[in-house]
Parts: C-alpha cells; structure tokens; sequence
C-alpha cells in the first residue's frame, strides 16, 4: 500500500510518514497541494490523506483535483475539526467514516487505511 | 387595603429587572400612576369645583331666602303691633279731648266710654282709670276695686305728667294678671292736670304672634328691653319670664343675627325694635329646620359627586391598566425577542471560539501525538531501549496526555458544532450524555450524583440538536446551582404520548418558592441576583423548548427539590410554524 501525506504542518506529516514506514508502508508527504500534486505525476498512490485546512487549496478542492489525475485512488480526511461548513462539506465529500480529527491514534488510521483500499489491498507488492 | 388590592394592576409587584438590563423596559408603576393621576386629575377637577360652586351658592341662595322671609315676617308684625299700640294711644288721647274732667269723673260715663271702646275697637280695653293730678285714682271702671288707689310717686305716673303719655311693658300689678297700661294727659294745667289710664289685655298680641305660621319650628314673641318676655313663646318660656337668648342691639330697622339656644342649635333671629312702645319683637327660627329642604338637595349634589367621580374612576382605572398592561405585553416581548437574539449571537460567538481554539490546539496536538508514536515506535524497534520501562513509560504517559486533551478538545468542537446545527436525526441519550460530558467536571469535582436512565433502544427523532443540547445544559447547570455538593440529579427519559418525549430533570436542591415558580420563565426574573445570575437562563430555555414545539413543566418544593419536564416533539416543527 502506498500512501500520499498532505498537510500544511511538515512536523505532522514527516513523522506520521516515517512511523507508517516502520510500520511497512510506503509513505510519502508533501505540504503544499502543489507538491501533492507533482507527485502524483511521477507516482501512483492507493490512498492520500488530506488536511481539509490548507493554505491556497482547501483539501476539498485538492483532492477533486487529484482525483481527475489519478481515478480511482481513495481518500481520507485529517482535520483539526475546523467550521461547521467544513465538517459538512468534509464529511460529505468522504464520508462521515474517512473524516477523522486529529489527534489520530496511528493504529486507527491505519485501520481506516485498509479498510478504504481494500484488506490487504497492496496493489504494489 | 381591600380596595387597593381590587385595583392594583397585575405588574404594580412585578420585581425589578436583573441590574445593568432595565434600562431596556419602562417603568410601569410610573406611567400607570401618571395616566391615572393626570387624566383622573383633568376630569375630576373640573367636576368637583363645579360642584362646590354650584353647593355655595345654593346655599346661600336658600339661607338669603330664609333670611328675607324673616326679615318680611317681623317688619308685617312690628306694623300690625305699631298700629295697634298707635290706634289706642290715639282714641284714649281723643276720649281726653273729647271729655271734660268732669265727664271722666262720672262712673256712669266712664263705663260707656269702656263700653264704647270695647265695641270699636274689640277686646283688649279691660278697665279705664282716671287720676287726678294728686295721683289719686277719682274714678275707675272696670273688673277690679281698684278706687282711689295712689300712684302719686310711681315712674309711670311722672312720665305721663312729664311728657303727656305712657306706654308700659307687661306686668302682673295688683291684679295679679299679666297685663300692660296704656296712659295720657288730659287737662292744660300744670296742677290741674289729670291722667286717663286704660289696662290692655296681652291677648290681642298673643293671638297675632301665635296664629303666626312659622316654619322652622319658629317662634314669635315681644320682649320688653330688658329682656323680659311679654308674650308666652313656644320654646323660650312664658311671659314674664327672663328670655334665655342674649338681648338684641338697638337699631332702628328690621335686623337679622345669628346665636345658638342652650343646646347649641343655631338660631335664626329677626327682630325690631318697635317705637311706639318698650317692646322688641322677636321671631327665631331654627336654622337647622330651616335649612331641611337644603339638606335633601345637598345629599343629591353630593351623591351625584360621588357616584360621577367612581364611574370616572373606573373608567380611568380600567384604561390606564389595560394601556399600560398592552405596553407591558409589548415591551416585554420586544426585550425577550431581544434577549433570545443577542443569546442566540452570544452562543454562535462562543461556539466559533471554541471551533478556532480547538482547531488551533489539535494541529500542534496532532504534532505532539505523531513525534511522540515515533519515538515510542523507535524505542519499540531499537534493542537498546526495547526494555527500557522508564522511557517507555514517559511516552506512553505523553501519547496518553495527548490523547485525553484531544477528548476534551472533540468535545469543545463537537459542542460548538451542535450549536449551528439544524434539524436532524438525534439520539436524545447522546445529546444528554454530550452535555454530561461538557460540564460532568464540575459535578466530578463537587460530588454530584447524576443518573440518567434511558430505556434501551429509545428511537431517534427529529429535532434540533443545537437547542436540545442548550435546553439540556441550561436546566442541569440550574440543578448544579440548586443543590449542595454531593446532590442527586436524576434524568429519566420517557415517551409519553405517540408525538412527545418527555426528559425528566429531578434534583434534590433547595428548591424554588411557590411565589417565584410562576415568574421563573420570565426574562430577568433571578433569584441569583448579585451572585452571577442574569436571569436569562430558564427564559431562554422556555423560549428554545418554544421554539422546537415543545413544552416545559416544573414543580417544585423548598428545602426538597424541583423537577423540570421537557416535553420535546418527535416530529421537528418546520422553520415557518416556529412561534
């Protein structure tokens, strides 16, 4: 399973990527959605986890973006919770089950990312 | 205080509004008292110097009628008896000019002349008397035997030789019946002079005063001028008798005075001095008979008054309450309406806060959680730190601290969240658990015991999330404030009829007095007052359990306790039918 971290906090996000990596995932970040987006050019993910709160893109308007590069790829929400208008529009977009709010527990989100793709859905390994 | 509470209108005791707010409401008390006073001033005022006036003046109108009626009463009298005195001071005069002394001296003309003077003039002449000069009586006819009796020396007699005629006042003499004398001169000579005197009988007076017809238990009698009564009276003695009334001062016409008798009756009194003899006659009236026919149109103007002045009253009454009692209504709806809005923009300030706060502190806590997972992940994986309880322990212990903080920040957000939230699909045992969660804190702290018993499988409903959760915490923060640390509150949630739930708040405080359980819903009413309390807590409640088409009960009951029932409709009222 590869996984595709955006969030605008670097901190977050390398060591959310380094534990998934020691968790045998492969996990790679980025903080801006330019850079998500650049990435997906060069590789494929099975699942991106998004913070709905980013500067220029929200992560609502990143992740249809993305999803017209890579169709098929599934998505999580990662949130510091935010308005009510982002709840609504966050949950809407994926689900009230992918719309999680930090802090996180990193054997749930790892949980959520399984069962997003698929049990034991590595389509690279 | 009867009467008053009979017209107190139903604000008069209405408390004064929590301190800082009242200047949003009128002063009801105050413009009710002005209305009644001014209007009731501008209409009463009027009607009662009209009746004053008009009162005045029919009484003096009705005492100046009495008083003229007197005065015609005594100046006809004083006339007849004038005439009567004058008539017979005249005819002795003629008898002394007509007659030698010689005549008068023979018993046998004399007692013609009697005869004579009876048939013209009718009663009154009792006997004739002629004295010489000596003052010896020469010659005497009449029921007494009375010859040659000496008055030589007596007053009357000098003044009869001095001036030529005498008038006397009633007196018994020796006859022993009261009579008066009248007496001339007869004769040119000095020393030869000689006296006619002619007795006269009261009666004709007495019938002429007493046949008078006097209202006012009046009375009309002749005094001589000291005071002695000449004729009988009807209230002030018989004749002779001292008059018990003070003695008139002299003028020469028809004169009027007030005095009051020995019971203290006021007395109207004519009199008049009258000339031809030493007699004043008198007519007194009592002026409170006088003044009975006063009375009766007196007793109208006044109930008149009255009864114009409490219709007055009433209509002024009436309407000054229901105007300002239509004021009241309007003014306190405008401050709810207020209040429930600057409520409603209070709480969604809040709830945005709690949002911004809780999204600002759950990224850094997010950053907090993940470096600490790596370096517990790290510790995991490197053999040399794998069994190194105390550094485990240290960042288990932070992830743990994370964890908790990020309970109490979920909650903040999930609470603020609800407070925008629309109609939707609740969970009534959620949302009370959710404020439980909120503000169970400080019932941890202060030992409260809460049980919430919800029956298993209660269906969700339709409703207002965001009210529900504020009705709830409103109504368990008021149980918080009513009881004393380790107190119950016991929640019950219940369906009652097929469209309501029914949630049940029952606490084991100090409850709330009967006076006060009628009012507790209105804006501003707080017994906290000066200890935090704005009193817009239950008002509010009561406008949001309005607002979802519910209702709210309480009952309570000092020193044991108060039970809140919410009933909250299964069916959502939509935004249009929403009071």
């Amino acid at each position: 399973m590869r996984v595709l971290l955006v969030d605008d906090e670097a901190e977050l996000v390398e060591a959310l990527a380094e534990r998934l990596s020691l968790r045998g995932i492969d996990a790679d970040w980025a903080v801006t959605s330019k850079d998500a987006l650049g990435k997906l050019d060069t590789q494929e993910y099975d699942v991106a986890l998004l913070d709905v709160k980013m500067p220029k893109l929200s992560g609502i308007e990143l992740k249809r973006e993305m999803e017209k590069r890579a169709p098929g790829m599934k998505f999580i929400f990662l949130t510091g919770h935010g308005s009510e208008a982002d709840f609504r529009a966050g949950t809407a977009e994926a689900g009230v089950d992918y719309y999680l709010v930090k802090p996180v527990g990193i054997d749930e989100l790892l949980k959520k990312m399984k069962e997003i793709v698929g049990e034991g859905g590595d389509r690279h390994g | 205080m009867n009467l008053w509470r009979i017209i107190k209108p139903p604000f008069w005791d209405r408390g004064e509004a929590a301190p800082g707010t009242s200047h949003h409401q009128f002063d009801y008390r105050r413009i009710w008292k002005l209305a009644v006073i001014l209007t009731g001033g501008v209409s009463l005022l009027p009607l009662i110097v009209i009746t004053v006036v008009n009162y005045t003046a029919m009484q003096r109108a009705i005492e100046s009628e009495f008083q003229l009626r007197a005065v015609r009463i005594v100046s006809n009298n004083r006339r007849a008896i004038s005439f009567f005195l004058t008539e017979r001071k005249a005819a002795l005069d003629f008898i002394v000019h007509d007659n030698s002394l010689e005549d008068l001296k023979n018993p046998e003309r004399l007692a013609n002349i009697l005869a004579d003077l009876g048939r013209s003039f009718g009663g009154g002449f009792v006997d004739l008397g002629v004295i010489d000069a000596s003052g010896h009586q020469v010659n005497y006819v009449g029921p007494y035997r009375l010859e040659g009796k000496d008055y030589s020396g007596q007053e009357w007699f000098e003044q009869v030789a001095e001036y030529g005629v005498h008038v006397s006042d009633v007196f018994l003499g020796f006859r022993k019946v009261p009579h008066m004398v009248i007496a001339v001169k007869g004769g040119t000579d000095v020393d030869s002079f000689y006296v006619l005197r002619a007795a006269l009988s009261i009666r004709p007076f007495e019938s002429l005063l007493s046949n008078l017809e006097l209202s006012g238990e009046g009375d009309a009698f002749l005094i001589n001028r000291e005071g002695v009564l000449q004729t009988p009276s009807r209230h002030y003695g018989d004749v002779l008798g001292e008059l018990p009334l003070p003695l008139p001062k002299y003028t020469p016409q028809t004169q009027l005075m007030e005095e009051r008798n020995a019971a203290g009756e006021e007395l109207l009194i004519g009199y008049r001095y009258i000339e031809e003899g030493p007699f004043i006659l008198m007519v007194v009236k009592k002026k409170k008979e006088l003044m009975k026919p006063w009375d009766r149109v007196r007793l109208e103007l006044i109930v008149f008054l009255l009864v114009s002045a409490t219709v007055i009253l009433t209509v002024i009454l009436g309407m000054s309450t229901y105007m300002v009692r239509r004021i009241q209504v309007a003014d306190e709806k405008r401050v709810a309406t207020l209040h429930q809005v600057e409520y409603a923009n209070k709480m969604a300030s809040i709830g945005r806060l709690a949002a911004s706060v809780a999204h600002e502190i759950n990224n850094p806590l997010a950053v907090i959680n993940e470096k600490a997972g790596l370096l517990q992940d790290l510790f995991k994986l490197k053999k040399q730190y794998e069994h190194d309880e105390r550094l485990l322990g240290l960042v288990d212990s932070v992830v743990a601290s994370v964890d908790r903080a990020g309970t109490i920040t979920k909650r903040l957000l999930n609470f603020a969240r609800n407070l925008e939230a629309e109609v939707e699909e609740v969970r009534i045992e959620e949302v009370i658990e959710q404020v439980l969660g909120f503000i169970g804190k400080e019932a941890e702290l202060r030992d409260i015991d809460i049980r919430l018993e919800v029956p298993e499988d209660f269906p969700p409903f339709e409703c207002d999330r965001g009210k529900l959760q504020q009705i709830f915490l409103n109504i368990i923060n008021n149980a918080f404030a009513a009881v004393e640390d380790g107190g119950h509150l016991n929640i019950r949630v219940e369906k009652k009829k097929p469209d309501f739930v029914v949630a049940i708040f029952e606490d084991d405080g100090c409850g709330i007095p009967e006076e006060d359980l009628a009012r507790i819903f209105e804006p501003f009413y707080s017994t906290k007052t000066g200890q935090g309390g704005t009193g817009l807590g239950l008002s509010i409640t009561y406008g949001l359990v309005q607002e979802i088409g519910g209702h709210i009960q309480v009952k309570s009951q000092v020193g044991k306790g108060t039970r809140f029932k919410v009933y909250i409709p299964t069916r959502a009222v939509g935004k249009e039918e929403r009071v």
